[in-house]
């Protein structure tokens, strides 16, 4: 094995082009895991706690650009106002260890369907930014990127260099199933936004899938739903039959197994609790902010 | 490979490291720091956390060669480090050497245990509060509680658990353990 040590994004680039099998490693807290019990072996491991750039973050007008390797508890501590959802997810990843060295980039490479911030980038809507040496940067929309279990959209050369995610305009809730609070790889998890400005809600699923998914069914209805009620101007409670209507479809966007953390039929009613509960919290909070502006007009 | 990283305020050189390798293989290992315990090696139980430039992290998780050029804390340095905390560099030296952090120990036994040597609060605090059962899981548990008190003097209880949600015990003396972190606590803002 070598240990490849780049001091800058340039040499982390050059060095994937030269080695594309080898592994990034950042917070290691998935890697080190799998060589510990050698499960894997990679010829290279391509260090990139070196590469300063990734420990960023910048807010933008529309986006904050997420470096890969910002750490979750960079995250909760910083971003809550403008990613609400993501930060929500942030904490609920392991132990406040695991949340100091882990970051996005990470969770993106691995791509394994329980990660805990995939239904949250899913719903806020997100792009990552991936570069190589020879290609330079694209940017491949969040809805693209996740292609099989445990895999991505990413070339053998390419790296992950950040996550663009959209601001929140409307509140954001992030639900996880576990057999505990802390050091819990999801059962199954709900992320959902509401997107006041154009009207629209979106929602991930994590672990009830082969991938990370969208309901995009359930967010189709949703969204004629409340268009038809009014719902977005009157600010009316929502409707039971809309919500149990909204859960059912969340529930068979699912397509889930069973395994030792859960049955296929466990995630599946899980996942539609979740969808109810947090389409009833960011609702409500989405009233609460509405009657308060119109308080103050 | 060869990994040069400072270890309890001390420069030290870990030789024929293989690149898999973990820090906490290396200190244990290579080093002959055992404090930092080996349980799971796949971050699930805190015994190995250690201070990787001042942040607690599992150093079952952080490749060695991730320890390049970084400092790392153990909980056999943990009595010096918070004794420089409290009075800079006032207190001389700074650091515990490889031979001195070797053959530390809490001296005595039973009740004993601990006088005459010197400890950290923390270390005190578990012991006065019987924190401390079969001791596996306590050196992750010290770590990350002093890291704790550091940034926040008056932590709830919520604060506490949360800050030691990653650390396991496998004897389940969770209750001491809270009045331990507690106890120094009050001690600290005391100033005692
Ligand atoms: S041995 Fe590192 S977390 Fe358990
Ligand atoms: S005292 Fe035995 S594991 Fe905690």
């Amino acid at each position: 094995m070598d240990f490849l040590r780049p001091a800058s994004w340039e040499e982390a680039l050059a060095a994937k082009a030269e080695h594309p099998t080898a592994v990034p490693i950042a917070g290691g807290t998935d890697v080190m895991v799998e060589i510990n019990f050698d499960h894997r072996r990679p010829e290279y491991l391509l260090d990139l706690n070196r590469v300063g750039d990734l420990y960023e973050w910048e807010v933008g007008e529309e986006t904050v650009r997420l470096g890969a390797s910002v750490p979750y508890t960079r995250i909760m501590e910083n971003l809550r106002a403008e990613l609400p959802g993501l930060a929500l997810a942030s904490h609920t990843v392991a132990s406040p260890q695991i949340r100091n060295r882990g970051g996005v980039g990470g969770n993106l490479g691995t791509a394994s369907p329980a990660g805990d911030a995939h239904p949250a980038l899913l719903a806020a809507g997100a792009e990552v930014e991936v570069e190589s040496a020879a290609r330079g940067t694209r940017l491949i929309p969040i809805d693209d990127f996740y292609t099989g279990v445990k895999r991505n959209a990413l070339q053998p050369d390419e790296l992950i260099r950040a996550v663009h995610v959209a601001k929140a305009d409307g509140p954001q809730q992030y639900s996880k199933v576990g057999t505990r609070n802390a050091m819990v790889i999801a059962v199954c998890a709900f992320g959902l936004a509401l997107h006041p400005g154009t009207r629209t809600v979106r929602t991930g699923i994590g672990s009830a899938a082969p991938t990370p998914v969208r309901a995009r069914a359930a967010e189709e209805f949703l969204n004629a739903a409340l268009e038809e009620g009014g719902f977005w101007d009157n600010g009316k409670i929502i409707t039971p039959s809309v919500a149990k209507q909204f859960a059912d479809l969340c529930s068979a966007a699912c397509n889930p197994i069973d395994d030792v953390r859960g049955t296929a039929s466990y995630r599946r009613h899980a996942v539609g609790v979740m969808a109810r509960r947090t389409l009833t919290w960011t609702w409500e909070s989405y009233r609460g902010t509405r009657r308060a502006s119109e308080g103050a007009a | 490979m060869r990994v040069n990283f400072t270890v309890n305020g001390r420069p030290q050189e870990a030789d024929d490291v293989w690149e898999g390798e973990s820090l906490l293989y290396v200190l244990r290992e290579r080093l002959g720091l055992p404090g930092s315990k080996n349980a799971c090696e796949q971050g699930e139980c805190g015994s190995c956390t250690v201070r990787l430039d001042g942040v607690p992290v599992c150093s079952c998780l952080v490749a060695a060669g991730q320890a390049e050029g970084r400092e790392v804390v153990t909980v056999e340095g943990l009595a010096d480090f918070a004794k420089q905390r409290t009075c800079g560099d006032s207190c001389g030296t700074a650091g515990t050497s490889l031979d001195e952090a070797r053959q530390w120990a809490a001296k005595g036994t039973d009740s004993q245990t601990g006088e005459g040597t010197e400890l950290s609060p923390i270390q005190q605090a578990f012991i006065d509060a019987g924190a401390v059962q079969c001791g596996f899981c306590t050196p992750g548990l010290l770590v990350a509680s002093d890291e704790l008190l550091e940034r926040n003097s008056n932590p709830s209880d919520a604060d506490i658990r949360e800050a030691l949600s990653g650390n396991l015990c496998r004897c389940t003396g969770y209750e001491k353990i809270m009045d331990a972190v507690r106890l120094a606590a009050a001690r600290q803002s005391e100033g005692v």
